[in-house]
């Protein structure tokens, strides 16, 4: 089966769809959603929207600190940007998103594979797994072999086997990797809606577990409107701004 | 882990083991079938027991990771891989030839035999960087030469494959790699140069040439070391009847800095496949290792420089590509002579490095045997070479950087790809003329070489208005009425 990742789409639709058809063409069998489907972006009611119809046909998706957050209009910890987005993002929910937000899981485990939206040790707590140290706290919490998670919109891969402490590789194209046994996996999916690894175009995962390989890939998609949108809806222009940059 | 008892006669994942071929330190390689592969296939099992090192495993790791992942005459083909929670093991072909380990009783050869062995192994090692993979492991043993004449590489379990992480890169408590072989980047942790394999070919060529390895027998980390600062003794010291461009050749594989190698494996089986054109530098004339101040100086800058494993990316294969340029010489300094010479001079900024072969096919009539004297008894092969070298001149390129071909062919066309293929060329520059009623019934040669060469073909044309257009107007003529 092949299962596409995706995390972090943030509100912005015109990545969620370039994700979406760009999967299609990759034969995907199912879609995976790590969370925060909504906060930043313009259009966070077609993204939960979108998600739902996904979910309904045999997709999943977790809960994100974002989506926590705008559904209860609480935005502790967040900085400015973030905050003035999950107000907005709040005020804009209709019921239904709400309740399909309010329903989703933090966590899913299934054939030794963890999805989470953050670091897998304390996922409540929204830890982010950016370097060795946390990326071995994550792994050795979990049992699963492999764990995908999110939150951090940057790509990486750690790898770790007994007794030695985990490795780190950026992944620089788009050849699937084998995630070979005999070690565990943690893979940190980029972000569709909102990369920062200075690469604008938006970021998903293919994950075939037939071949047990994973692909990071990117959707080129149509930043100006979305921009355009973040503008029009009276957001933090930087939130459009950096959209451009991959920042 | 779950093991199970291999002997003559069980069956793995429906592989039918029958004789054990070879028992080494790492794997043992059993002779095993299966109904539906006709070819001879061996099945490569590691020899872990409890406790053991775990680099060797790891190893065998990245070769299930590596092997299957590539293809191609100049590596085993993989035909399975055992899962690692049940039983490990690689299924590949059974390559027919020797190995070139069994060559080192015959050293030192002589030259042509030992550029011959370089420039097969190189060939194999251009196609596997090409395939993002540095086989790091380069040495006597681990080179096949199939009974149809191409090297193949065997072992990549010190492999590393540029786009897949470095599983190897957790175990670098010390160096990996054969002692005698091992580049004095990797003796520096670093498995990410491509460099580093035509450094331990380069190794492997000189003691096919000589009889002795270069840095002997290392038995411990600090002899490792001592390569990144001393030089090993010139090859024609020992074989003093070696001509200097082996020397040469084999002494830039063996520069500490790979920025002072060859930067790519296809330049150096490009040289070892024209020694003629090697240029010989200080290296081709060393008889003696370079003084202790030296040396002393090297060690100097090695002191405390120790870089830890780093991201590919640095040094990528194609940086130096070959530029086959095909010259055609109607008239030599014609438009369209001219347009080519204008194309090089804009894109050689864009490439550093690049080598630039320029070709000219002597095109034999069948019917003539005597084709290498004109009425005036000279040598056209002579003549096409000075002209060649005549047209270029305006270039301003050295040796290193330009080398010159006349190829005799009776098909012009065929003469141009088997030089683009056997000589790894990157790119071709063809002149296309005007068309003409016996170009379309014939088809051009420039056509044919865009559609048959293995790379990139760049059809050059004069510019119109030029001392061609005159044939430009008539080819449009010729298709309006078409």
């Amino acid at each position: 089966m092949r299962i596409a990742l995706l995390s972090d789409i943030h509100g912005n639709r015109e990545a969620l769809d370039a994700c979406l058809a760009h999967a299609a063409r990759q034969r995907v069998d199912r879609f995976a959603f790590l969370g925060d489907l909504v906060g930043y972006g313009a259009d966070p009611g077609y993204v939960v929207e979108r998600v739902a119809r996904e979910v309904e046909r045999g997709a999943f998706a977790l809960l994100g600190n974002h989506d926590l957050a705008a559904v209860h209009g609480a935005a502790e910890g967040m900085n400015d940007y973030a905050r003035a987005a999950i107000e907005w993002t709040n005020r804009v929910l209709d019921p239904a998103a709400r309740d399909f937000i309010k329903a989703l899981p933090m966590t899913l485990e299934e054939d030794g594979r963890l999805f989470v939206h953050s670091e897998a040790s304390s996922p409540a707590s929204w830890r982010y797994v950016t370097d060795v140290a946390s990326a071995e706290r994550s792994m050795t919490a979990a049992s699963a072999r492999l764990t995908f998670c999110g939150h951090v919109h940057r790509p990486q891969l750690y790898h770790m086997s007994a007794m030695k402490p985990p490795v780190c590789f950026l992944p620089q194209s788009t050849a699937p990797i084998p995630l070979m046994g005999r070690r565990k996996w943690l893979a940190v999916i980029g972000a569709v809606g909102q990369p920062r690894d200075r690469n604008p175009a938006a970021a998903y995962s293919v994950l075939d577990t037939d071949s047990n390989e994973l692909a990071f890939l990117r959707a080129p998609y149509d930043i100006e409107k979305a921009a355009s949108k973040i503008h029009a809806a009276g957001l933090p222009q930087m939130l459009a701004a950096r959209l451009f940059v991959g920042r | 882990m779950a093991r199970r008892v291999m002997e003559p006669g069980s069956v793995v994942d429906g592989f039918l083991i029958s004789e054990k071929i070879h028992t080494g330190g790492m794997a043992t390689l059993w002779r095993v079938t299966r109904d539906d592969i006709a070819t001879p296939v061996v099945m490569k099992v590691p020899t872990i027991l409890e406790g053991d090192d775990p680099t060797v495993i790891v190893g065998f790791e990245m070769e299930m990771m590596i092997l299957p992942r590539l293809s191609g005459v100049h590596v085993p083909k993989c035909f399975a891989v055992g899962d690692f929670s049940r039983q490990p093991y690689l299924v590949m072909e059974y390559i027919k030839g020797y190995s070139v380990f069994t060559l080192i009783e015959k050293a030192p050869l002589p030259a042509a035999e030992v550029a011959r062995i370089g420039v097969k192994a190189a060939t194999a090692l251009v196609d596997l960087h090409r395939q993002n993979v540095l086989h790091l492991d380069i040495k006597p043993s681990n080179v096949m030469i199939r009974d149809s004449g191409e090297a193949a590489l065997i072992d990549f379990g010190l492999s590393r494959h540029l786009l897949l992480p470095d599983l190897l890169e957790e175990e670098f408590r010390v160096p990996m790699g054969t002692g005698p072989y091992i580049a004095p980047e990797q003796v520096m942790k670093n498995r990410s140069e491509p460099r580093s394999d035509i450094y331990s070919l380069g190794v492997l060529l000189y003691y096919l040439a000589t009889n002795v390895r270069p840095f002997g027998l290392p038995q411990a980390q600090s002899q490792l070391r001592k390569r990144l600062w001393r030089d090993p003794t010139p090859p024609r010291k020992i074989v003093p009847d070696m001509p200097p461009w082996l020397q040469e050749a084999i002494l830039r594989c063996l520069e500490v800095d790979p920025r002072d190698r060859y930067d790519n494996a296809a330049q150096l089986a490009f040289d070892l496949s024209h020694p003629e054109q090697i240029k010989l530098t200080a290296r081709s004339e060393k008889l003696g290792r370079d003084s202790m101040a030296a040396s002393w100086k090297r060690w100097f800058r090695t002191v405390g420089n120790e870089p830890g494993p780093r991201q590919p990316g640095d040094h990528q294969p194609n940086m130096a590509p070959i530029i086959m340029v095909a010259v055609d010489f109607a008239d030599a300094r014609d438009a369209l002579a001219e347009a080519m010479l204008l194309h090089i001079k804009r894109i050689l900024p864009a490439v550093p490095g690049a080598r630039i072969a320029c070709v000219n096919v002597l095109k034999l009539n069948r019917l003539t045997i005597t084709y290498t004297l004109d009425d005036e008894g000279r040598s056209i092969h002579v003549q096409r070479l000075v002209e060649l070298k005549e047209w270029a001149r305006p270039l301003g390129l050295d040796q290193e950087h330009i080398t010159f071909h006349v190829l005799e062919h009776m098909d012009p066309a065929d003469a141009l790809i088997e030089f683009a293929s056997s000589n790894h060329v990157d790119q071709v520059l063809i002149g296309a003329r005007a068309d003409s009623t016996l170009r379309r019934f014939l088809g051009s040669v420039s056509s044919q070489v865009v559609a048959r060469a293995p790379c990139t073909v760049t059809v050059v044309r004069a510019p119109r208005g030029g001392l061609d257009a005159a044939g430009e107007d008539a080819k449009m003529i010729d298709v309006d009425c078409a």
